[in-house]
């Protein structure tokens, strides 16, 4: 095993804590008290799965590492998640179809990640697969209900759709660092999903009143360290206990 | 705190074997944020190696980012201690746990403690797709899901609709 692993195990890890911690943003400001029990609570999911992915990337490349030094201790262009994750907030519409795009993919991933013939990603795929079950029935849900609710809600799912949909694309790219384990059977090939998550988000989309973009615009970079503003203010907030106290264990 | 050998626990005549003690020490410890059960009867604790006293509890954690994950490590740990072993705890992600591994006497200590236990995988449900979840305390049928999570990751809330109470759901994973 050696650092290329590593590397691709990141952009996985990357993706699961930056959603994470957006989610963990809800905490206190959601709509109904109900959603804000469930979206932290879908944020600690997400957040253990890079947990795993992260411990897991440490023993694959340097055991001294832990996986506090890859969330707290690196910067925004050493970051490799997909832009999609780390879009703001915004609104709860927003944040619903942020979460539908992310799940419904994951599903898929996790799924395929089972036959994988690495035993630690098997592992991992196997509870985040049960988790992702729950999270694109929520976010599944919701969208049914906000598309199919009021002209407002509606409205609010159509900007959403019209802000979010580009960054989707990135989703389905299998970086150059990820290739070497594709063809080993490690790691799922991402091109693979696509046919079946259009399918999924078409029929949802369908129920809820909202046209599927035509369109092929598409925004990357996320997974060579390019990134938006957001996610520096991100990590400034989520790093800053940890830089503060250095190597501080309770 | 009375810190007894392995030995000199054997002694007592209490348990007469040490990796059955080893096993029921692990076993019994509560679960911190349903105390009601113990670890042992919800599945978490798969397997003990033993040699000399130094044992190895394997450990399956319910979700990915159940915080009482490491407080369950570390009371296991500190039990294991107290009766005179050298505790080493392995966290195991495959197979992943599955609320199956709870046991009868557990399913029905989590009713009696006024959450119903899980019924059916939920992972094959559909969207809006209902489970028949029934009242911990009224027995009754006649339920609605509140939200899909409640006060830990692996419970939703209900309510029931014949005697009005609030409840939570062991949710099936």
């Amino acid at each position: 095993m050696s650092k290329i692993l590593t590397k691709a195990l990141l952009e996985l890890a990357d993706d699961h804590l930056i959603l994470g911690h957006r989610l963990s943003e809800w905490c206190g400001h959601a709509p109904l008290l109900e959603e804000d029990l469930a979206l932290p609570n879908m944020g600690l999911d997400l957040i253990g799965t890079a947990r795993s992915l992260y411990t897991y990337a440490c023993q694959v490349e340097d055991k001294n590492k832990s996986e506090d030094d890859f969330a707290f201790l690196r910067n925004e262009r050493e970051y490799v998640n997909c832009l999609l994750v780390e879009r703001p907030n915004f609104n709860f519409a927003h944040t619903i179809l942020k979460q539908l795009y992310f799940s419904v993919f994951m599903e898929l991933y996790w799924a395929a990640a089972l036959n994988s013939d690495d035993e630690m990603l098997v592992g991992i795929a196997g509870k985040a697969k049960k988790e992702m079950a729950y999270h694109v029935r929520h976010s599944g849900e919701w969208t049914v209900r906000l598309g199919d609710g009021t002209s407002v809600s509606n409205e609010k799912m159509l900007q959403a759709v019209n802000a979010l949909h580009l960054y989707t694309n990135e989703l389905f790219i299998n970086t150059e660092n990820s290739d070497t384990y594709i063809s080993k059977n490690i790691l799922p090939d991402r091109t693979s999903f696509k046919a079946n998550w259009q399918k999924k988000i078409k029929t949802i989309f369908k129920q809820a009143f909202i046209t599927y973009p035509n369109n092929n615009d598409e925004l990357l970079g996320g997974r060579v360290g390019l990134h938006g503003e957001e996610l520096g203010h991100l990590l400034a907030s989520m790093q800053s206990v940890h830089r503060l106290h250095p190597g501080a264990q309770w | 705190m009375v810190t007894h050998t392995v030995s000199e626990r054997n002694q007592t005549g209490i348990i007469n074997d040490d990796k059955a003690l080893a096993w029921a020490t692990a076993s019994n410890v509560l679960d911190p944020e349903i105390p009601c059960v113990t670890v042992g009867e919800l599945g978490i604790v798969r397997d003990i190696e033993l040699i000399e006293d130094e044992v190895t509890v394997y450990v399956s954690p319910t979700y990915s980012g159940c915080p009482a994950v490491l407080a369950i490590e570390m009371a296991i740990e500190t039990e294991l201690l107290k009766v005179g072993f050298r505790p080493n705890i392995k966290r195991i992600l495959s197979p992943p746990w599955t609320t199956d591994w709870i046991s009868d006497v557990g399913r029905e200590k989590l009713r009696k403690f006024g959450i119903t236990p899980p019924v059916n995988a939920s992972s094959k449900m559909g969207l809006f797709g209902k489970v028949n979840v029934e009242c911990p305390r009224c027995s009754s049928n006649n339920t609605e899901k509140l939200s899909e999570f409640g006060s830990t990751a692996c419970k939703a809330q209900y309510r029931c609709k014949n005697c009005l109470e609030p409840f939570d759901y062991f949710k099936c994973i």
